[in-house]
Order: C-alpha cells, then sequence, then structure tokens
C-alpha cells in the first residue's frame, strides 16, 4: 500500500506523536500539531493511535492511493474530495486503488490529518517517523511532501475492518474566538500584577508570523518587572513566552528545546488541539486554571476517546 | 545542596530549579537529580532537560499525577548526595587546529597576543563542563574557557559554518554539531561527528559530561576522518561511572 503525492498542498509533512527522550540532546520535538485530531484518525482506520498520518496546513493536497486501503480525514475540513465525489470526513472510508483524493484550502481550521490503515511506513528515527524540517530529519528525507513523492504504507492482512468503529463526533473549528485555559509559571514571578491581569483579561489575536513553531499573538502589551531574559532553561509544548514585546508567543510542536524568555504560564493539555487549528485573526482569551483541573479534564478526555473510539 | 524550587511548567512538566546563576556548582545539583531520576525509573516520566540551574521533567499526567510526583522529586532532593561523588566523565575530541581548518586562529592569537601555538595550549588544556545541549543538536553549552583567550564575535556572523568546526565565542567555546550560520571565531575542525542520526547515540555527549579536545596534525585528522566515514571511530572516553 503506497499513496503518491500528486500535489504536496501549502506544507503537508509525515508526522507522529513527536521524537520524545532527545530534548536532553538539543532535538525539537515535533510531532503532530492537533493530538486529538490525530488520535481520532488513527483510531478510525484501526490503527494504534501513535501511527504516523499526514498533517496538511490549511491547503490541502491530492494524493493517488497505488492500492486499495482504508483511510480517515479529521481535523480542518479542506472539503475533500474522492475523484471529484465529496467525501466525509471524521469517518472510516475505503478508497479503491488509482482513486484521488483531493483537499481544497481549509473552510475552518488550520490543520487536516489524513490516516490510512497500517500507518505510514517511513523509517523510524530516534524512535519517530515525524519530519523534523529544521534537523531534516524524519519523515521523507526530514522534509515536506514534495509532488511525485510515493509515501508508503504498511501492508496489514488482518480482519480488522470487522472491528472498526465507523465514525468519530466531528469537533468544529469554525469559531474566531477561542478561550484557553493555563496555568500560571514557571517564570510568572518576572511579571507585575497589573502584566499578569493583562495577560488574563485582554484579548489577543494570532498573528500571520505564527507557524508549527509557535503561535505569536498581538494585544495590549504584558507588564515585567525588571527584565524577561532569564537563564535558558527548558520549555514544553504550551509555553507561553513573553519576549521584550511584551507580546506572547505560545511555544508548540516544532519549538526549540531550550529558551530564554521569561515563560507566564501554560497552555493546559485538552486546550493546545485549539491553538493548533487557530488561524491568523482568531481572537485569544487566557483564562486561569488549576493543575487538578487540568489534570481532570486531561483524563476525561482520555477515558472518553478509550470507550467511544477504541472498541477492541 | 540547597532546597531547589518547584515551578509549574504547566499540567505535563515540572521545574525544579536550584539557583538564578550559571556556576558548575548549581549544575551539578540539575545533572545529580537527573541522574538520580533515571536510576529511580518512577513511571510516569517521559524526559528530562537539564539545563544551566533546573532540570524540566516531562510526565504523563494519566499515569503519575502532578503532586505525587512532586512529593516524590522533593524526597529525592533531600537525599541526593554532593554529585562531586560521581566520577568526571571526559570526552576526548581530537581537533585539527588553525590554517584552512580554523580561519580565524590568527586572529584570536593576535587579539590575545598570544602565539597560535600558544591559543592551541591553552584552549586543549582545559576540561569544559557541559551545562547544557540546545540550539542544534548536540550544540553544548561548555564552561570553563580560559580567560586568557576569550574573543569577541565576528562582527559579520558567517553565514555558514561547517559541522565539526570549533569556535570561540565571547566567554564560550563549542563545537558546531551542524552546518548552520554563526558568528564565532572558528579556531579549527574536529573529524568526529558531533552529531549523526544515524548512529545509536545520535549525539557523542551528554549534559554533564566533559569535553577535552586534543590537537591532531593533517595526517592524523585524515586517518579520523576515514575510520569516521567507515563508522569504526570511537572517541576515547576517560571516567565515568561505568553507566
Amino acid at each position: 500500500m503506497s499513496i503518491k503525492v500528486i500535489t504536496p498542498g501549502m506544507l503537508s509533512t509525515i508526522q507522529d506523536g513527536g521524537r520524545k527522550g532527545f530534548a536532553a540532546l538539543g532535538f525539537n520535538a515535533s510531532g503532530v500539531m492537533d493530538v486529538r485530531s490525530y488520535h481520532i484518525a488513527n483510531a478510525l482506520v484501526g490503527n494504534f493511535t501513535d501511527e504516523a498520518v499526514i498533517e496538511m496546513t490549511y491547503l490541502g493536497g491530492s494524493f493517488k492511493f497505488l492500492e486499495s486501503n482504508y483511510i480517515a480525514i479529521t481535523g480542518a475540513d479542506m472539503s475533500p474530495k474522492l475523484d471529484g465525489a465529496p467525501v466525509e470526513m471524521y469517518k472510516t472510508v475505503f478508497v479503491k486503488r488509482d482513486e484521488t483524493l483531493t483537499f481544497s484550502a481549509a473552510a475552518s481550521g488550520m490543520r487536516t490529518y489524513l490516516a490510512v490503515r497500517g500507518g505510514i511506513d517511513v523509517p523510524v528515527i530516534m524512535g519517530s517517523r515525524s519530519t523534523n524540517l529544521k534537523c531534516k530529519l524524519g519523515g521523507l528525507d526530514g522534509r515536506a511532501l514534495k509532488a511525485g513523492v510515493i509515501v508508503p504504507c504498511r501492508d496489514v492482512y488482518d480482519e480488522f475492518h470487522k472491528h472498526l468503529i465507523h465514525s468519530a463526533p466531528k469537533e468544529d473549528f469554525g469559531s474566531d474566538e477561542i478561550t484557553v485555559r493555563v496555568l500560571l509559571g514557571p517564570q510568572d514571578d518576572y511579571f507585575t500584577e497589573r502584566g499578569i491581569k493583562t495577560f488574563l483579561n485582554s484579548t489577543y489575536t494570532v498573528t500571520n508570523e505564527s507557524d508549527r513553531m509557535g503561535c505569536k499573538l498581538s494585544g495590549e502589551k504584558i507588564e515585567y518587572k525588571n527584565t524577561v531574559d532569564i537563564i535558558s532553561d527548558g520549555i514544553v509544548f504550551g509555553s507561553i513566552q513573553i519576549p521584550r514585546t511584551g507580546n506572547p508567543i505560545i511555544m508548540l510542536a516544532d519549538r526549540q528545546t531550550t529558551g530564554g524568555y521569561a515563560k507566564i504560564a501554560t497552555v493546559i493539555s485538552v486546550d493546545l488541539p485549539l491553538l493548533a487549528q487557530a488561524r491568523p485573526g482568531t481572537k485569544v482569551h487566557f483564562e486561569l486554571t488549576d493543575r487538578q483541573k487540568a489534570e481532570r479534564l486531561l483524563k476525561q478526555e482520555q477515558k472518553e476517546f478509550h470507550s467511544h473510539l477504541l472498541h477492541y | 545542596m540547597n532546597a531547589p524550587k518547584f515551578l509549574s511548567s504547566g499540567d505535563s512538566a515540572i521545574t525544579v530549579e536550584f539557583g538564578n546563576e550559571i556556576s558548575a556548582e548549581i549544575n551539578a545539583c540539575v545533572h545529580a537529580l537527573d541522574k538520580a531520576l533515571r536510576k529511580k525509573n518512577i513511571l510516569g516520566i517521559v524526559e528530562t532537560v537539564p539545563t544551566f540551574r533546573s532540570l524540566l521533567i516531562i510526565y504523563d499526567p494519566c499515569i503519575t499525577g502532578g503532586e505525587k510526583l512532586k512529593a516524590k522529586i522533593a524526597k529525592l532532593c533531600r537525599d541526593l548526595k554532593a554529585s562531586s561523588e560521581n566520577r568526571k566523565k571526559i570526552i576526548e575530541i581530537p581537533v585539527l587546529y588553525g590554517g584552512e581548518y580554523g580561519e580565524d586562529l590568527k586572529d584570536v592569537a593576535k587579539i590575545n597576543n598570544l602565539t597560535e601555538e600558544e591559543v592551541i595550549k591553552i584552549h586543549s588544556g582545559t576540561d569544559y563542563l557541559i551545562y547544557m545541549l540546545g540550539f542544534l543538536p548536540g550544540f553544548a553549552y561548555l564552561g570553563g574557557l580560559d580567560d586568557r583567550i576569550k574573543t569577541p564575535r565576528l562582527q559579520n556572523p558567517r553565514t555558514k559554518i561547517h559541522a565539526g568546526a570549533v569556535g570561540i565565542g565571547g566567554e564560550q567555546t563549542g563545537i558546531y554539531p551542524l552546518a548552520s550560520p554563526g558568528g564565532w571565531r572558528l579556531i579549527g575542525t574536529t573529524p568526529v561527528k558531533p552529531y549523526d542520526p544515524e548512529r545509536a547515540e545520535p549525539i557523542l555527549y551528554s549534559a554533564g559530561d566533559y569535553i577535552r579536545f586534543v590537537p591532531i596534525d593533517k595526517e592524523k585528522f585524515d586517518d579520523i576522518s576515514a575510520k569516521v566515514q567507515d563508522g569504526t571511530y570511537e572517541c576515547r572516553i576517560i571516567g565515568g561511572d561505568g553507566e
């Protein structure tokens, strides 16, 4: 089973859960931006949730299936069409050999996931198939997909289709205003009381300088005490850095491993997909929550996922 | 060891901070905790990122709750012994200094009123502590550069520095693990690859180890280069505690 890339779209890469365990050596994790959509896509084709998929950005590509297989499409709605006929998203779809799947620009949201039964079968490098564009590592030769390349997929012979769940609830990314919940820290003490208030009470806008590395926001400047320069320390998916401009940058999948700006807060895990799908112009509000609640929400999401989507 | 601060880095990470300065003592605490955590193998910890003065601990909150993990780490910190008990691990990095392999060696010598030989002797005469890795895969932030050879960065950074270049930038020295732009003054080149994604250990060294630069001549450089190509070269490692 393999897929031929006819057109790659704006930025399509092979991603999985990310290259974990190498941040201490300076490797950025990469991996999918919207983990929730990614897990659902894999579940719909009966894969383990960490199989590699294709992540498309804003403008999707077109792909020809060189063998028949099951696929699923989740995330942003790029109006997918199979040989011209609309294809439902969040649903298990059987594609026949030589059929072509074409995506357009996203009607809402930013990133779409295409999972195939068996998973994409590029070599595992340092524990992951994710494309790391900065280090030119993983995926297909460490690069974004290009027209004409063949994306290999693993052959599967089992009778999985008997166990398949066929659809999942669709997530709506149509809102132009989102609220993301945060926990303060690790360097909230670098900011004045007024600065923290500004951060939590004003509205920020996603700028078009945002990418897989970070979501850059503009809005009211956040007041800091003396400096926002810190002795470089580790950063995570969701760290909110405040550089000297006073405007937040939320670190995402392609973030560097360490950074020298104070981090006022961290986005909680269950709200990260909202940022991954936020288009430039989206209004962002930050809402303070606590660790117990963040943990509870994540556990609840996992529980629901396991009971509704993983049937065997 | 001072009691560290526990900082929140979201619902899946804790930053354990041992101080707010760059010092070998504080950095030793970071690496001691990192090592202790690895030995303890606590369920739920995904990975750790040691930096100058803190350790970022990333965990899966569905496996271990944050508060519970914090209590375990706090206990571990109380029991930590001064890490000087661990034997220093030194990785020898062969370097061909000067000439076309280190174009700025003559300037570094001139600026510091030294001969090129003296710069080489001083640069290779110290074991450098790796405080942390970051910026690029395998880029080591080294401490311990001798005052006599500290040299300001180039005014016009180079757009491309080759992988393996050894340079001095202000108070720092280090190796470029992959080709990159940069403003450091290049004093030599190592034939070994600090970073090789095909290798079982993609990076030759870890934070907390020491690097010792060993001067080599062109003949030795070519010899090592050939072995590196074959995958048969191994850097000499001194000390360590046999992990």
